[in-house]
């Protein structure tokens, strides 16, 4: 049986490469252009690359951000990636004054490091056992990160300059900063085991 | 902690890997899907594809080269190579890339990489710097492949580069470039010092000692190499193992075969 996974295009992201790796591991691809095109009971994934006010105004603009909001809501699995995480905390340093979500309390801010954005392979811990998250290298391109109110929250972490969150999880509400479609078979293996949790 | 990316170049002229000493004198290395899922198997961070040819009738066949290896490798890679105009970038990443690099249009209309960060953002737009080292000291810009002197400083250059909106560098050495000897490490070093951004940095590699040390010494942040890879002196597995060993921060290769 495959995971039907609905994946919400915002016009920015990089939609393509992360619908390829999900269809890869097996899941049925549906793309949601709108918020009335969101499958209820799918599973649902906030690929990320984009500026925080941008994707935020997008996701208004379409209706995705009440059907994330109703989704998440009502308990169902939820995968972002990169500003899919970052868009999920009350507000940026990206985008002074642009509400997020505001399903993670927290606010994200840029790196103090001597060169940003970070690009590249980071190492990853887990914070607790987890069905989805393992330690190892997964690949990163951000030059802000999420620091939710709430340390509980952090699923996993990576260290640049400070130690940040490179996973957040709530409930069924996963969110990661780095990319996992472009992890190479480390990045394909956390999308299957989400798949199947 | 952030790794340093070893990134394979494959140099792809009408849909082949081919790659050159000093930009000439090309032998055909392969088949672009291939060779790209080749590396991603053995460890590769990135890779880069750059169109030597770069005319208009080969743009078609690289953005189908793109497309298939989009659809076969799971790391991210880069596209460059006669990038002219916004419809030109975004048609590669429409295709699958992650980024593409600008070079000779960039030095032409530096504000060209400000309307593709605009555009794309900062992390998809790298711009490609060849230089070449100057006998009074210093390097200078070339551009055309190679062929064309601009009289203008790298670095102040790559400065430039970064402020319109550039999210990395990649810098070759021309004088380095292809002839298996070491990468210029006080270029490394002079960029590392002046540019906020990360740098690729290729144009020398003939061994794992070059490459520690570009990244090591030289403070680079990616080392590219095409030669070393293609033509099976080394793979990029033994390279990071041996990388690893050396105590340089790269993501291990995978232990199965």
């Amino acid at each position: 049986m495959s995971a039907s996974v609905t994946l919400l295009d915002y016009g920015g992201g990089n939609t393509g490469s992360m619908a390829r790796a999900l269809a890869r591991v097996g899941a049925e691809v549906r793309v949601a252009v709108r918020g009335t095109d969101v499958a209820e009971h799918d599973r649902l994934v906030l690929p990320g690359v984009g500026h925080f006010g941008t994707v935020m105004e997008a996701l208004r603009e379409r209706g995705l951000d009440e059907a994330i909001r109703r989704h998440v809501g009502a308990g169902r699995p939820f995968l972002g990636v990169c500003v899919g995480l970052q868009v999920l905390c009350d507000a940026s340093d990206e985008a002074p004054g642009v509400p997020g979500l505001g399903l993670v309390p927290g606010r994200v801010v840029r790196f103090q490091a001597p060169k940003v954005p970070q690009v590249g392979f980071n190492r990853v811990e887990p914070t607790r056992p987890g069905r989805v998250l393992t330690p190892g290298y997964f690949y990163f391109v951000n030059s802000y990160h999420a620091v939710p109110a709430d340390p509980s929250a952090v699923a996993a972490t990576a260290e640049y300059g400070v130690r940040f969150a490179a996973a957040v999880e709530v409930g069924a509400m996963l969110a990661v900063q780095f990319h996992p479609e472009k992890s190479g078979p480390a990045g394909l293996a956390m999308l299957e085991r989400w798949l199947a949790c | 902690m952030l790794t340093k990316r070893i990134i394979p170049c494959l140099d792809v002229r009408g849909g082949r890997v081919v790659k050159g000493t000093r930009f000439v004198a090309l032998r055909d290395a392969g088949d672009p899907v291939t060779l790209a899922t080749r590396y991603e198997s053995e460890g590769a961070d990135e890779l880069f594809f750059l169109d030597i040819t770069a005319s208009a009738q080969a743009r078609g066949i690289l953005i189908g080269v793109v497309r298939a290896v989009a659809e076969r490798v799971f790391i991210p890679f880069g596209v460059g190579g006669g990038l002219r105009t916004l419809e030109d970038m975004a048609a590669v990443l429409r295709a699958g890339a992650e980024k593409v690099s600008l070079n000779t249009a960039a030095v032409e209309d530096p504000g060209l990489v400000a309307r593709a960060a605009a555009a794309f953002g900062s992390q998809a737009v790298v711009v490609a710097i060849d230089a070449r080292a100057r006998p009074s000291g210093g390097w200078e810009v070339v551009t055309h492949g190679g062929r064309r002197p601009t009289g203008m400083d790298a670095v102040a250059w790559a400065r430039r580069a970064v402020e319109a909106g550039a999210g990395e560098l990649l810098v070759t050495s021309m004088d380095c470039d292809g002839v298996q000897r070491g990468y210029d490490l006080a270029l490394y070093q002079t960029l590392a010092a002046e540019v906020p951004v990360p740098v690729i940095a290729s144009g020398g590699a003939g061994g794992v000692e070059d490459i520690r040390a570009v990244l090591c010494e030289g403070r680079a942040d990616a080392a590219l190499a095409a030669s070393i890879f293609h033509f099976g002196a080394w793979t990029v597995r033994d390279v990071k193992a041996r990388l690893v060993a050396m105590g340089v921060p790269v993501r291990p290769p995978d232990r199965e075969a």
